[in-house]
This record gives structure tokens, C-alpha cells and sequence, in this order.
């Protein structure tokens, strides 16, 4: 059985200094400082939130799965996953989790593997991807470190349950969240997050809905 | 299955070390495993535009896998197939456990310096990813997951990962069937969690060979494979003939 780790969070969002609500399908991105508190809230339940994390001052080191998965020899995060970078360094660890699991192998949806996926005729729908990209093109911050596609690895899809069997097959399972349920983390250097908030309309995890999200940031001394 | 009696070209790289080049679309790369136990770390770049990568998601996502083993394709992450996987006589081969570094490589097994042991030094498998990238002005952006050849780490249904000892055994291989004209960079030095205490990572033989008429009709029972195939094919300005 699945050992989620469900911890509630004692920070107070009336002193958060962040609260912003992200709408659905649209890309987010934020920097935030080492010893904050950055917690996305799936408000409705059972959306995908699409998320990468890279250094604030140098795009080179950016989150890495392979990493993530090693550090902690699990595939899947809850409280305490320590969420690492592809210089082996710790970028944040998950201090509360109202869910229990989040996915590490399913990464983002594209124009091109919609193609794949459901059909040739799919390419014109909204994607991820298209999401960082349009926040690559547009956002200071990721003009500043100068990053591109070439930057973007797989990311983590956190409220999505994606279980492996131990004879290796890759189930898109019923998602094990529900409205309100959320996952916070300590940022442990400064990061730029860089969310889409899955606009993915051909996959039932979602039930064909994707849903708006809540982003909040709180300040080491806030509470 | 396939036999390399269309033999192009042939080299051993030795247990550790490091080796990239393009394999042409219509060819394949088989692997081989000389010794039993080895470890081919390896990603996967489109030639003419190295922007398009082997993309690990899209790649298991696409084929509902965790494992890759004959009968599935390396996709990219532009909806293209790479490579079919037209022959594995081990059975499984690693998409998600990355590349030793060399923290690692020192923690685990001590140092070897050039110094005193030359060519038997130890060395990482991201060192060697890097050398070679670097042969083709790629770098540390370009390294995303990588492909484990020849090793098996499996997972409990609380996620927790199991590296599998004596997965491939001495003669074991792998013939990936390109169907793009593609840049594979590879890596012999140990998989990550290869438990084994002492630095000897195995030798793996590379053959490239002709690939035969229908070979890769092995990886199109799964249909998201025939519609990477049609994108392929659309590259290539063309339908026919491609797939051989």
C-alpha cells in the first residue's frame, strides 16, 4: 500500500504575503526566497499542476526527477520528499501534504505529444508547454536567466496519482485528491517556480475539467 | 531476430567510459553486454536539430510503461520516435534513476585518480555525458532522464525503488532500430544504485548494422507508436519505405 504522509500546515493564509489564484489552464511564475513557504491549493480537486523549479540566480541548476527519485529511492512525493536539484542539492522539502501523493514521471502534455496520445488532429489544443513557453517569452525574471526550451526538463505534476506496478506497467489512476486539498513546502534557496496549471481537456484524470488553483507564499517569520 | 549480416561498423567501449556519434535513420545499434552486469546510460538527440531530445514522460506516458524493453519506441519530446526497440534478451531496461556523478562515484568507491591508475581511473556517468555533449556544443541543459540500458530497478506499490542484480548476463543485448537520423551519447560507467562495492562496470560491444525489412513493426501493436511514426515520417517528407 501506497504510505502517504498527511500533514496539515499551522501557517495561517490571512499572513500569507502571496495569495494569488491561478486560473485554469494558465502558466504562473514566481520567485521565492529561501526559508518561505510556497503551498498550492487544488481548489476544486483533481487538477494537475504542472511545476518546475530552477535556481533563482542560474537557470543551469533546475529541478531534476532523476535526482528527486534517487535522494529519496521513492518514485512518488509526499511530506518529507525532499524535491532535489541536477546538482544534487536540495531546492525545497514538502513540509505539509493534505493529499499524500504526487507524480514524478508523467510531465507535461505538448501539442506534439497530444499527437501521440489521442489523435494527429489534436496539435491545435492548449498544452503545458505551450504554457512555460508563452511564460518563457513574457516573464522578466526568465528573460534575466536567459532560459529557453532547451531549460525545460520533465516536471512534477503534483494531485496527479500515477502509480507503477512492480511489473513495470504505468497506471493514470482516479486522482487521489479533492477540493481544498493542498501541498506546502520550504524552499530551501531561492527558486523561480514555474507552474502550468494542466489545460489538458482529452485525459479523465481531470475529469475533462481543468480548475482554477491557489498559490500563497509566507514569510519565515509570518506566523 | 535480427542478425547484424549487414554489419557497418563495430567498437567495444570499455566499462567506464564514455562514446557518442549519429546512427542513421534505417540502421541499428545493437548493444551488447560482454561481460554480464553492464550499464549503457544513453540520450537521444535529433541530428539536425538538437533542441528535439529523448523525453522520458512522453516516452513512458505514451506506452503506459515504466520499463523499456523489446516492442517499444524512444520517443521524443517533439511526437517523433528515435528508435524502436527491436530486440532486449534482458528484459528491462531503466528509464528513471539518472546518472552516477562523481560525489557518488567517490562515496561509493572510493578516488582513482588519472595519476596512478590512467586508463583505469574512475569515472561518473554525468562526467561522461558531459565530455560528450560537449563534442556537440550541447551541455548540462541538455542532460534530462536517461536511459539505463541493460539494468532493472523496479518499484513497490509504495514507490520504493529495487535495483535487480544479474538482470543482463554475459552476452545479453539490445538492437535499437533508428528511424531517425539521430545523436546517441552514451555512457558505460556504473548504474546509481548498483549496490556492488568495488568500480567495475562492465564493457559494452557496439555493432551497427542494416536493420532488417518489418523489424520495426514490433513496436506498432501500440498505436501511439504508429502516430510517433506518422510524425516521423512527416520529418522526412515522406510515407514510404520509412520505417525500414
Amino acid at each position: 500500500m501506497n504510505q502517504p504522509k498527511l500533514i496539515e500546515s499551522q501557517l495561517d493564509p490571512r499572513h500569507a504575503i502571496i495569495d494569488e489564484i491561478c486560473a485554469a489552464g494558465e502558466p504562473w511564475v514566481k520567485v521565492v526566497k529561501q526559508g518561505q513557504t510556497f503551498r498550492i491549493v487544488d481548489l476544486e480537486g483533481n487538477q494537475a499542476v504542472d511545476t518546475l523549479f530552477f535556481n533563482a540566480h542560474n537557470a543551469l541548476e533546475r529541478y531534476s526527477v532523476t535526482d528527486t527519485i534517487r535522494a529519496q529511492n521513492k518514485l512518488y512525493l509526499t511530506t518529507d520528499s525532499k524535491l532535489c536539484s541536477n546538482f544534487g542539492k536540495v531546492m525545497l522539502t514538502i513540509v505539509a501534504d493534505t493529499c499524500g501523493r504526487h507524480d514524478t514521471l508523467g510531465g507535461a502534455c505538448a501539442a506534439e505529444s497530444n499527437t501521440v496520445r489521442y489523435a494527429l488532429e489534436k496539435y491545435p489544443m492548449h498544452s503545458c508547454r505551450d504554457n512555460f513557453l508563452h511564460a518563457l517569452a513574457h516573464d522578466s525574471t526568465c528573460h534575466q536567466l536567459h532560459m529557453s526550451k532547451r531549460d525545460l526538463p520533465n516536471n512534477i505534476n503534483f494531485f496527479m496519482n500515477v502509480p507503477v506496478t512492480e511489473e513495470g506497467r504505468l497506471e493514470f489512476d482516479d486522482g487521489i485528491s479533492a477540493p481544498g486539498k493542498y501541498v506546502e513546502m520550504r524552499a530551501e534557496m531561492d527558486v523561480l517556480v514555474l507552474i502550468s496549471n494542466c489545460p489538458q481537456l482529452n485525459n479523465p484524470c481531470n475529469a475533462y475539467n481543468p480548475t482554477p488553483i491557489q498559490l500563497l507564499v509566507w514569510d519565515q517569520r509570518s506566523n | 531476430m535480427n542478425q547484424p549480416n549487414t554489419l557497418i561498423w563495430k567498437q567495444t567501449i570499455p566499462g567506464g567510459c564514455h562514446w557518442s556519434g549519429i546512427i542513421r535513420r534505417g540502421t541499428t545499434l545493437r548493444m551488447t553486454d560482454v561481460d554480464g552486469g553492464a550499464n549503457a546510460a544513453v540520450l537521444l538527440f535529433n541530428q539536425e536539430e538538437k533542441l528535439e531530445r529523448y523525453n522520458m514522460a512522453d516516452t513512458l506516458k505514451s506506452q503506459h510503461t515504466f520499463r523499456l524493453t523489446k516492442g517499444h519506441a524512444c520517443h521524443s519530446d517533439m511526437g517523433r520516435i528515435f528508435c524502436c526497440i527491436t530486440a532486449d534478451t534482458a528484459g528491462w531496461n531503466d528509464t528513471v534513476c539518472g546518472l552516477s556523478d562523481a560525489d557518488l562515484t567517490q562515496q561509493k568507491y572510493g578516488t582513482a585518480r588519472y595519476q596512478e591508475h590512467r586508463n583505469q581511473m574512475f569515472r561518473s556517468g554525468l562526467d561522461g555525458m558531459l565530455i560528450e555533449l560537449g563534442k556537440w556544443g550541447l551541455d548540462m541543459r541538455d542532460i534530462t532522464s536517461n536511459i539505463n540500458f541493460f539494468s532493472k530497478v523496479t518499484t513497490d506499490a509504495s514507490g520504493e525503488l529495487t535495483f535487480q542484480a544479474g538482470n543482463s548476463k554475459a552476452g545479453d543485448y539490445v538492437d535499437l532500430s533508428f528511424v531517425m537520423n539521430t545523436l546517441v551519447v552514451l555512457s558505460t560507467a556504473p548504474h546509481p544504485l548498483d549496490p556492488k562495492t568495488s568500480y567495475q562496470p562492465g564493457a559494452v560491444n557496439l555493432e551497427v548494422f542494416d536493420t532488417p525489412p518489418e523489424a520495426i513493426t514490433e513496436c506498432l501493436h501500440i498505436s501511439e507508436n504508429t502516430r510517433a511514426l506518422k510524425n516521423t515520417q512527416h520529418f522526412y517528407c515522406g510515407g514510404k519505405n520509412e520505417s525500414a
